[in-house]
């Protein structure tokens, strides 16, 4: 006890020799004061700056998430509208498909309809021709056997003979048909 | 001490003495004096930088307010990380330790300066408070259960109490190497940095050796400011964690 007075008393003389960390007769004050500046900084800290900081940073964070949140959306939406551009590209495909084999269909119905209605015409024309021939041909064969017969008819008569119908007209069939 | 070597006159302890700001008169309590004068300086420059960090409030923070939020969530993580959710509330408790003893570790590497935490005094209430904070926690949150991080119980039977003992000396050494850890760094620090300073004095054209010497000690004190800072602080962690956290023994 005795030998700590003794320090303690000579510390306030001697502080200029040993370390002045040692020279108890200074710690009250530091003490003190450094109580003082803590609690000062410790008010100045939790009174405004870090509820200042904490906000700021749950700030930013909600900010960061949403944005991150909003990017993930809009992502989702470009690839439903890619989804539905394809869709329907896949569907105009389709379409215009079907209206090329309907069209195709069409013209084969125009162009059947109309090689019948050719056909037809070309095959009555063609009958019409053939009937006016067989009527040409016709003509043509009783003007020769009345040709025939009338000249048969007048040579017998020059011949001196008398001209009986019938048996000309026998005569000149035959011959025709041979 | 230090006294006379030859004619050189280095007395590396002269820059820690406290004496009044004002006048002589003698050194009461209240006394302002030149470490009061740094310690005031160390508020002013924490409360103005964290005050004009935190007023912008923008979501893209410009430099200042980087600064205050990097010191923010450096602190905030390691609190977070080493005590745990539990131990979140003491935040701002270990805000208040980092930032001031930052602030005095750099402001006292200004030449002519004053660094309160080269005193024990200063250390030592700081430590005492971590000491405190943490054993009153303690047992207010675990009740007798708190002396259970004393008894290993993950040890043979027959060492336990042997390692009790250990365990409750180092337990309250930690005050002691708490504060003298960081308050012996940085006088030890300044006290070699004018030690050197005064060879320079009297070595004529080769005081370039000490002068170089100290430029480069002084490059090794800004790396201990700021480390010892972080070591106290994040030793408050790891001491808070045995009185909130889970016994990590």
């Amino acid at each position: 006890m005795s030998t700590t007075e003794t320090v303690a008393g000579a510390a306030g003389e001697a502080s200029q020799k040993g370390m002045p960390q040692l020279n108890f007769a200074t710690w009250p004050n530091q003490v003190f004061w450094l109580l003082v500046a803590l609690v000062i900084i410790y008010i100045v800290l939790t009174k405004i700056a870090m509820p200042r900081i904490a906000s700021v940073l749950a700030e930013r964070k909600g900010r960061i998430s949403g944005d991150l949140a909003a990017a993930e959306e809009l992502k989702s939406k470009a690839k439903a509208a890619e989804k539905a551009y394809n869709l329907a590209l896949e569907q105009a495909r389709v379409e215009a498909g079907k209206i090329i084999l309907a069209t195709k269909a069409e013209i084969q119905k125009d162009l059947n309809a109309a090689m019948a209605d050719a056909d037809a015409q070309i095959s009555a024309k063609a009958a019409e021709s053939e009937k006016r021939i067989a009527e040409i041909r016709a003509g043509a064969v009783q003007a020769v056997s009345e040709v025939a017969r009338e000249t048969a008819g007048a040579l017998v008569v020059a011949l001196g003979g008398t001209a009986d119908d019938a048996a000309i007209e026998a005569a000149v069939a035959a011959r025709l048909k041979g | 001490m230090a006294d006379e070597a030859g004619g050189l006159v280095i007395d590396p302890m002269h820059q820690f003495q406290i004496h009044p700001l004002f006048g002589e008169g003698p050194l009461t309590w209240y006394t302002p004096t030149n470490q009061t004068l740094w310690l005031g300086i160390a508020v002013v420059v924490i409360s103005l930088l964290m005050l004009i960090g935190s007023a912008p409030r923008k979501v893209i923070p410009g430099r200042t307010q980087s600064i205050t939020e990097l010191l923010y969530t450096f602190i905030h993580d390691m609190v977070e990380e080493v005590t745990g959710h539990e131990g979140a509330k003491f935040f701002p408790y270990l805000m208040v330790l980092f930032t001031f003893i930052v602030t005095s570790n750099l402001l006292g590497l200004i030449p002519g300066s004053f660094a309160p935490t080269s005193h024990i005094a200063v250390t030592a209430v700081l430590a005492l408070m971590v000491f405190l904070t943490v054993t009153l926690v303690g047992f207010y949150k675990k009740g007798i259960g708190f002396l259970g991080m004393f008894w290993v119980s993950s040890a043979p039977l027959v060492l336990r109490p042997i390692l009790a003992l250990i365990e409750l000396i180092s337990y309250f050494v930690r005050p002691l190497s708490h504060s003298i850890r960081l308050g012996g760094n940085i006088m030890a620090g300044h006290a070699v940095m004018k030690v050197f300073a005064g060879f320079a004095g009297v070595m004529g054209i080769a005081s370039i050796v000490p002068i170089a010497a100290i430029a480069a000690i002084y490059g090794l004190e800004l790396l201990v400011a700021v480390v010892q800072a972080y070591v106290f602080t994040i030793l408050t962690c790891v001491y808070l964690r045995d009185a909130v956290g889970e016994a990590h023994h």
